[in-house]
């Protein structure tokens, strides 16, 4: 899709900067999203966002060996439970279970470079940089915890979630066109989950956060595709009456229109 | 053409989904059977969940079922006192199902019960129907005389007390069996997402001894009622069917089902018998296959309390 003929409806401006002594509000970050209200009309089948922004520098500004951008995309956030088949009495069946709580249904992070060349481990773990520190909160019976990153259900609710374009880490997806201004995609999948998008832009140099700033978007089902999914969920008797209306005429009309007797 | 499906929340193929709807349609039109136990599998295949494929399935079936009825009605060939007893138990029986249905989606285990039904219904009535249809042309071959109805051989359960006259079929039956199988396939039906007529209609003929001029419109009047059931309380309870992906289904489906019922015609009953059989035996198969080798992703993700 085109981002051009987008109108820019809004830019997100940051004015949370971060307050470490030496390079106090150097920089800040404009961003704004190609299009802030995605519509799932019938015709959906994927379709791609594109993020830009610039950093802002005023004269304090020092990095003088360029930026690292991570932008993190988190979805509308639901309990999830992933489930693990093992051979019980000679066949596969669901055994083992883990729900993970309040995870995003979509989840993309992108950055201009590899993450662990971007900050050290103890900033990524802090910061929730990459696939491997976003917090996947799990209970495991009465615990409510995230594991480490190599954990079997964690890495296969990640691999699965990839999989169906949900999850994804791309470390070459964001672009400087020039030193101070850049882009990158948001790629929706077909499956996308309906909500709100948080975007969450960090800004760092030299291994260490300099400032970030946050800006969403919404997916929304809009017209028949809305109508349909409210009554369905909201007048589910309704519903269910005029779908099996619906039924009965289409059985009836063919019964006429193949009528042989 | 690609369509974004507002339940299921996924793009499909119209085209596919047609194709899909006239084969199912065309091998239910032949065998006057519903195709349920052949659709929902095809539509879990290509990424619907089982949930939205089992509720959809329900409301397709409802709609090529009254085609059906509406012409066996038309030949009189439909037992309307007949049809009512068994929807008797079957209402009870649906109800049952969708609530075991609901119970076992929260269980995280209705793929694996829905799967073993598979097997184990599928393959034992497609072996039976296999058998019986081999039989019987062995039968036509020798030149014997291939009757169904054998009077006199009456089994236990044409002793049962409540009898009552089923007029259009010419037979004498209690209640209580007929009743007990309509629950049976009302259960079934809302489990699976068949209209459970290839396992009435072998009851009907084999238990009930109910002729066969009679019996398919029969099981076809009470499929549309059990389906249009199914198809209210799964919208009520799961809010799981997709009312575009079932018109889809139904306008392949209506018109498949006048080839099938053309080319049906053309085939001798028992050979008609043998390939259901075959047909049926073979997707049970495939089930069984599916569950005893290990599959090639181990984990599964749902969302809890919602996508089924």
């Amino acid at each position: 899709m085109s981002w051009l003929r987008l109108a820019i409806v809004g830019i997100a401006l940051s004015l949370g900067c971060i307050a470490s002594s030496d390079r106090a509000c150097a920089e800040r970050l404009i961003v704004s999203v190609s299009n802030h209200r995605v519509t799932v009309t019938s015709s959906y089948a994927g379709e791609e966002l594109v993020l830009f922004g610039s950093v802002e520098r005023d004269g304090n500004a020092t990095a003088q060996d360029g930026y690292d951008l991570v932008v993190t995309v988190s979805g509308p956030r639901a309990d999830m439970v992933t489930r693990r088949k093992e051979r019980r009495f000679g066949i596969w069946v669901n055994a083992d279970s883990r729900q993970f709580l309040d995870v995003p249904a979509y989840l993309a992070i992108s950055s201009n470079r590899p993450i662990d060349r971007i900050a050290p481990p103890d900033v990524r773990r802090r910061q929730q940089l990459g696939l491997d520190n976003v917090l996947l909160t799990q209970r495991v019976g009465t615990d409510y915890a995230d594991v480490v990153a190599s954990d079997p259900f964690r890495s296969a609710f990640v691999r699965l979630r990839a999989d169906h374009g949900l999850y994804r880490e791309a470390t070459s997806a964001v672009t400087f066109l020039t030193p101070t201004l850049f882009r990158t995609g948001i790629p929706l999948p077909a499956e996308v989950p309906i909500g709100t998008y948080n975007v969450d832009i960090q800004l760092f140099s030299n291994g260490a956060l300099v400032t970030r700033t946050q800006t969403a978007f919404e997916v929304v089902k809009v017209g028949f595709e809305q109508f349909i999914a409210n009554t369905a969920r909201h007048h589910g008797l309704a519903y269910g009456l005029a779908t099996a209306m619906m039924a009965l005429l289409t059985g009836w009309m063919a019964s006429i229109v193949f009528r042989r007797d | 053409m690609q369509l974004y499906l507002p339940i299921a929340d996924i793009p499909i193929n119209v085209f596919l989904i047609l194709a899909m709807g006239a084969a199912v349609g065309f091998v239910s039109g032949m065998f006057g059977i519903g195709g349920g136990f052949l659709l929902t599998p095809l539509l879990i295949f290509i990424g619907i969940s089982p949930a939205v494929a089992v509720a959809s399935v329900s409301t397709h079936i409802a709609a090529s079922s009254l085609s059906g009825a509406l012409s066996y009605w038309r030949k009189r060939s439909i037992d309307l006192t007949l049809a009512l007893v068994l929807l008797g138990g079957s209402i009870l029986g649906t109800v049952l199902g969708v609530w075991l249905f609901t119970y076992l989606r929260t269980l995280g285990q209705l793929d694996l019960v829905i799967a073993l039904s598979y097997v184990v219904l599928l393959s034992g009535v497609g072996a039976a129907m296999f058998y019986e249809g081999m039989r019987a042309i062995a039968r036509a071959r020798r030149g014997g005389n291939p009757t169904l109805r054998r009077p006199g051989s009456h089994s236990w359960i044409h002793g049962l007390p409540l009898k009552m006259r089923f007029k259009r079929s010419k037979i004498y039956l209690s209640v209580i069996p007929v009743n007990v199988i309509g629950l049976l396939i009302g259960f079934i039906g809302a489990i699976m997402g068949v209209g459970g007529s290839f396992i009435l209609i072998p009851l009907l003929i084999y238990l009930l001894r109910v002729p066969t001029s009679t019996v398919i419109g029969t099981s076809m009047a009470l499929t549309l009622v059990t389906m249009v059931i199914a198809t209210v309380l799964h919208a009520v309870t799961n809010h799981q069917v997709d009312a575009v992906l079932a018109l889809i289904l139904m306008v392949g489906g209506v018109t498949g089902a006048q080839f099938g019922a053309r080319a049906g015609q053309r085939i001798r009953g028992e050979q008609l018998r043998l390939l259901l059989g075959l047909l049926i035996f073979a997707v049970g198969v495939r089930f069984a296959v599916e569950l005893a080798i290990r599959p090639e992703e181990l984990y599964t993700i749902r969302e809890a309390g919602g996508g089924g």
